[in-house]
């Protein structure tokens, strides 16, 4: 890390919805570059120092909670874990995640899209015994590996990241999108869930589910949590097509 | 006015919050849930490390069950806490757990035969049981005698909280996101809801409801530096100071982790050293042993907090331009290890430091991490002045945490509590109509909007910004890890005249809709508060307790401090609470007073210790046929909710 200060130039999308007559314009701030800078550091800076109304969401600030996704420079990231040291330039130029409920200025309404995709993937374990567990008894056991891989495929932070940097979700607005994708083989790979392969077909069987994937793959490239997007679209593609 | 009602309304929709209104759902009552923004992004997602519940089931769990995990949670606290609550917890933690497995929790397993682990330094083998195989496995955590700690690798949070939400939203329990309480609806004694301002339309909005409960998180950003998110604001048990009526309990019991990263504060796990890692000096000297030759790095939090701020003292800390630090090794566990069991760790390490943590050592200071104070509450839940009122979670003072708490044992009460408050919270729905005048809440919403409304009519005055930056940086040196008479004193002048300032903030951003700085003009006036609470309370405890660690009164004094603060704040225009205190009575202690076994012991006894040491010796002699579940009955009778009472199942021992 270099000692010398720069200046850092930010360009930010402005806009406030719930304003009458506002439309987006991009502003321009400057700040200090402090030493190990992330771009969360920097937005607060502007927001304390510059204009208190600009609007953003960091919650966690550690990469862990999946709030602050926003297009940097063109790439879809989060934006706590960002530093400002990556941009030799110095310019960095921010917008809001495409193919969400925009709130105002960089914040969008990924909470909305989530639920929904929840929902419709039913992203929960299916067993009709599962309520009467007896909870007293020793849990049921489970392969240790293939608890490792569930988690594997559950780290998702439901960033939005890989909705935004898709191709087919930008054609298609019904599009599950890979991370609906993700949490299907989260669940279709634990034991625990007693959903059949025909169930799974009933929700992503057509061209706004698993079919309608061009596997393009902005998804993998974009998911900061590396989550094996390619693996997965294809063990699905190949698991609803034996049923077709 | 928009008014909503509903039958159980939860403020908060982190781990807490989401188990207590899925409790309500299940019992056939309405609830909503509140949030600042999506559930799945609460501060339950960030925790690593694990989950406390005497399973039992690796090998280094062997023998563990309730008693021990009663023992460590009550030592743990320094005797602070209320053992009947830590009684209910350590019983319905196991349940807990696997109910969190039936509804989806990758717990990591127990793999049976032999396998590597590094302890105290050094590579041992293990070798875990055929017949545990496929079990939930746990690690090493601090202050604990036994292997405890079940985890899904480090996400555990973010894994237990996932699960939680899906069962929410499986149940269809609606979560209301972006929306922030502001307010408490009460009268007579009485709660009936909160104003709640949505945040991005600027609209308040009256939620009404049977019961209310808040399980809004801890307080850690009165703070400069924590480990928690940047919502981790306390606003829920600001908001219950607020009403005047319900009481805080412990606001001075504030935990510091001994290994955040440095200088942001984001944490790394206990499990670094749970799982073998090392603290190291400028030197690359392991100096922990010298200062707790039994525990070492794995002694209780704020010990091993309290010694490397010591440590750091004598000049042994490595200088960096953010001040001296010391390090965390955690190379000699090896790579393998560290991707798959301290992933979140590596990333943290990578994005942040620039580090590898596989062949570098990571910079780590104590930092702020957890309020062990918050809403007051009895057994049930439910706050003892302010009926309707229920809290859970971090955000309240349930008190099984006393003035420090364990690792793991945060994310345990969470579920736990939310399962048996939850209960009670059912309990109160169907026992109580919902009966309120209107005017009571037009009454209520006015005076918020009025609030507003002054706010944004003002031209000139304090800038929310600094007001909180300087509330922090008091908070920071002088109501820190170590703490003395003279900086407490300041510390409280200080913040009088902070809250004098909160009154009169102005904004620059003047609309009434979606507003950062509205928002943050909204909850510093109240943070201050909260802030005041903890540093009066602890100016006022002349002693060392857990985590409340005072320089000119380093004895814990068991004789005229065995007893939990509350504070109260009875009028806008006063600027210190009201304290209180409750006693603790000893005599009907299941464990009386002891020593935790850390440095000296320079305890100053309580004279009823002494006689209930001497009357359970007496229970025992004359109950010699009693088996641990009899004895417990015996010396300490707690009521729980008739669906968790049965006994817990553990491998090899069945149901004993
Ligand atoms: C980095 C880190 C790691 C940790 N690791 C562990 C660990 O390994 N093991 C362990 O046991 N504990 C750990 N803890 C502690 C533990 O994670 C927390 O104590 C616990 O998760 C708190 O859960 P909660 O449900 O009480 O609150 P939170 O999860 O903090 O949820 C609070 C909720 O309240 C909402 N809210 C807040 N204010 C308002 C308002 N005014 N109106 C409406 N909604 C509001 C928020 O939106 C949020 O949904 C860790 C803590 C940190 C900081
Ligand atoms: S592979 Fe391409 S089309 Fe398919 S989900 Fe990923 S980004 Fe979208
Ligand atoms: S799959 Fe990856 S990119 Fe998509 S929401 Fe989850 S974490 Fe973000
Ligand atoms: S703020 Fe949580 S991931 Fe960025």
């Amino acid at each position: 890390m270099s000692d010398q200060e720069r200046t850092l130039k930010f360009h930010i999308l402005r806009y406030n919805p719930q304003i009458k007559g506002d439309t987006p314009t991009m502003k321009t701030y400057e700040i200090k570059e402090a030493p190990g800078m992330t771009i969360f550091i920097a937005l607060n800076e502007i927001r304390e120092k510059h204009d208190p109304s600009i609007q953003f969401d960091f919650i966690c600030r550690a990469g862990i909670c999946g709030s602050c996704a926003m297009v940097i420079n063109g790439q879809p990231d989060l934006a706590c874990r960002t530093l400002t040291s990556k941009f030799p330039e110095g310019e960095i130029k921010l917008l809001p995640l495409p193919g969400f409920e925009l709130i105002g200025d960089l914040s969008v309404n990924t909470g909305k899209f989530m639920r929904q995709m929840s929902e419709r993937v039913e992203s929960w374990i299916h067993d009709k015994y599962a309520e009467n567990v007896d909870l007293c008894k020793l849990e049921e056991r489970m392969d240790p590996d293939t608890a490792d891989e569930i988690y594997e495929l559950e780290r998702c932070v439901e960033c939005g990241c890989c909705v935004s940097a898709c191709a087919t979700k930008r054609m298609r607005e019904g599009f599950l999108s890979a991370v609906g994708f993700m949490r299907l083989a989260r669940y279709a790979l634990d034991p625990r869930d007693k959903r059949s392969d025909e169930e799974f077909y009933e929700i992503m069987g057509d061209d706004d589910g698993v079919f309608g994937c061009m596997t393009l793959l902005g998804c993998q490239d974009y998911c900061p949590k590396d989550l094996p997007h390619q693996t997965q679209i294809a063990y699905l593609r190949r698991k609803m097509a034996m049923i077709n | 006015m928009k008014v909503i009602y509903t039958d159980s309304l939860v403020i908060g929709g982190g781990l807490a919050g989401l188990r207590i209104a899925i409790a309500s759902r299940q019992r056939g009552y309405d609830t909503i849930v509140l949030s600042l923004m999506p559930a799945k992004r609460s501060h339950s997602a960030a925790a690593q490390g694990g989950m406390q519940a005497s399973l039992g089931a690796s090998i280094k769990g062997e023998g563990d069950n309730e008693e021990v995990h009663f023992e460590d949670t009550v030592k743990g606290s320094d005797w602070g806490c209320d053992q009947d609550v830590a009684r209910m917890f350590v019983n319905t933690a196991p349940k807990a757990i696997r109910q969190l497995t039936a509804w989806g929790v990758p717990w990591s397993r127990v793999k049976k035969g032999d396998r590597q682990v590094v302890i105290n330094g050094k590579k041992v083998t293990i070798t875990e049981k055929n017949e545990a195989h496929g079990l939930i496995t746990s690690r090493d955590f601090g202050g604990t005698k036994k292997w405890r700690t079940c985890f899904t690798s480090d996400g555990t949070g973010h894994t237990m909280l996932y699960a939680m939400d899906n069962k929410a939203i499986e149940l269809g329990i609606p979560v209301h996101e972006r929306k922030e309480a502001i307010a408490l609806i009460h009268e007579d004694g009485v709660c009936h809801g909160a104003v709640v301002r949505d945040l991005v339309t600027g609209e308040l909005i009256a939620y009404v409801a049977k019961a209310t409960t808040i399980a809004t998180g801890g307080y850690g950003r009165l703070y400069a530096v924590s480990t928690n998110a940047v919502i981790s604001e306390g606003m829920g048990t600001a908001i219950a100071l607020e009403t005047g009526v319900a009481t805080l309990g412990n606001m001075e019991a504030v935990q510091f982790h001994p290994t955040a990263i440095v200088p942001v504060g984001i944490l790394t796990t206990e499990g670094c050293r749970g799982d073998g890692g090392l603290l190291l000096d400028k030197d690359g000297y392991r100096f922990m042993p010298d200062y707790e030759p039994d525990k070492k790095e794995l002694a209780s939090r704020d010990v091993v907090s309290r010694r490397m701020t010591e440590h750091i003292r004598k000049g042994k800390g490595v200088s960096s331009r953010y001040g001296d630090h010391l390090w965390l090794d955690i190379t000699l566990l090896g790579k393998e290890h560290i991707n798959k069991n301290l992933r979140e760790v590596k990333e943290i390490c990578e994005y942040f430091l620039g580090i590898d943590p596989v062949k570098e050592y990571i910079p780590v200071r104590p930092t702020q991490h957890y309020s062990m104070g918050g809403v007051r509450t009895k057994a049930t839940g439910e706050s003892p002045n302010l009926k309707g009122l229920f809290s859970a979670g971090e955000a309240a003072c349930w008190d099984m945490h006393g003035f420090n708490r364990l690792g793991g044992n945060s994310v345990a009460e969470t579920v736990v509590a939310g399962m048996i408050v939850g209960e009670y919270v059912a309990d109160h729905c169907a026992e109580n109509d919902l009966n309120i005048d209107t005017k009571l809440i037009e009454k209520f919403v006015r005076r918020e909007e009025n609030k507003i409304i002054k706010l944004l009519n003002r031209d000139v005055g304090e800038n929310p910004f600094e007001l909180r930056k300087e509330m922090q940086d008091i908070m920071m040196d002088k109501v820190g890890i170590f703490r003395n008479g003279a900086d407490l004193a300041k510390a409280v002048e200080e913040l009088k005249v902070l809250n004098q300032r909160a009154k009169n903030i102005a904004l620059r951003n003047r609309i009434s809709t979606s507003n950062p700085e509205l928002v943050e003009a909204i909850r510093v006036p109240k943070m201050i508060r909260l802030a005041q609470c903890v540093a009066y309370g602890a100016m006022l405890r002349t002693e060392s307790r857990g985590a409340h660690a005072r320089e000119d009164f380093p004895e814990r004094n068991d004789k005229e401090w065995l007893k939990r603060t509350l504070t109260t704040w009875s009028s806008e225009d006063n600027d210190l609470p009201e304290v209180s205190y409750e006693p603790l009575d000893i005599m009907r202690m299941e464990m009386p007073p002891g020593s935790r076994g850390y440095g000296v012991d320079n305890t100053v006894h309580h004279p009823d210790t002494e006689k209930r040491v001497a009357e359970i010796e007496e229970i025992k002699t004359a109950h010699p046929d009693a088996d641990r579940f009899e004895m417990q009955e015996l010396l300490n009778p707690i009521e729980i909710p008739e669906k968790f009472k049965g006994k817990n199942e553990r491998i090899g021992r069945g149901f004993k």
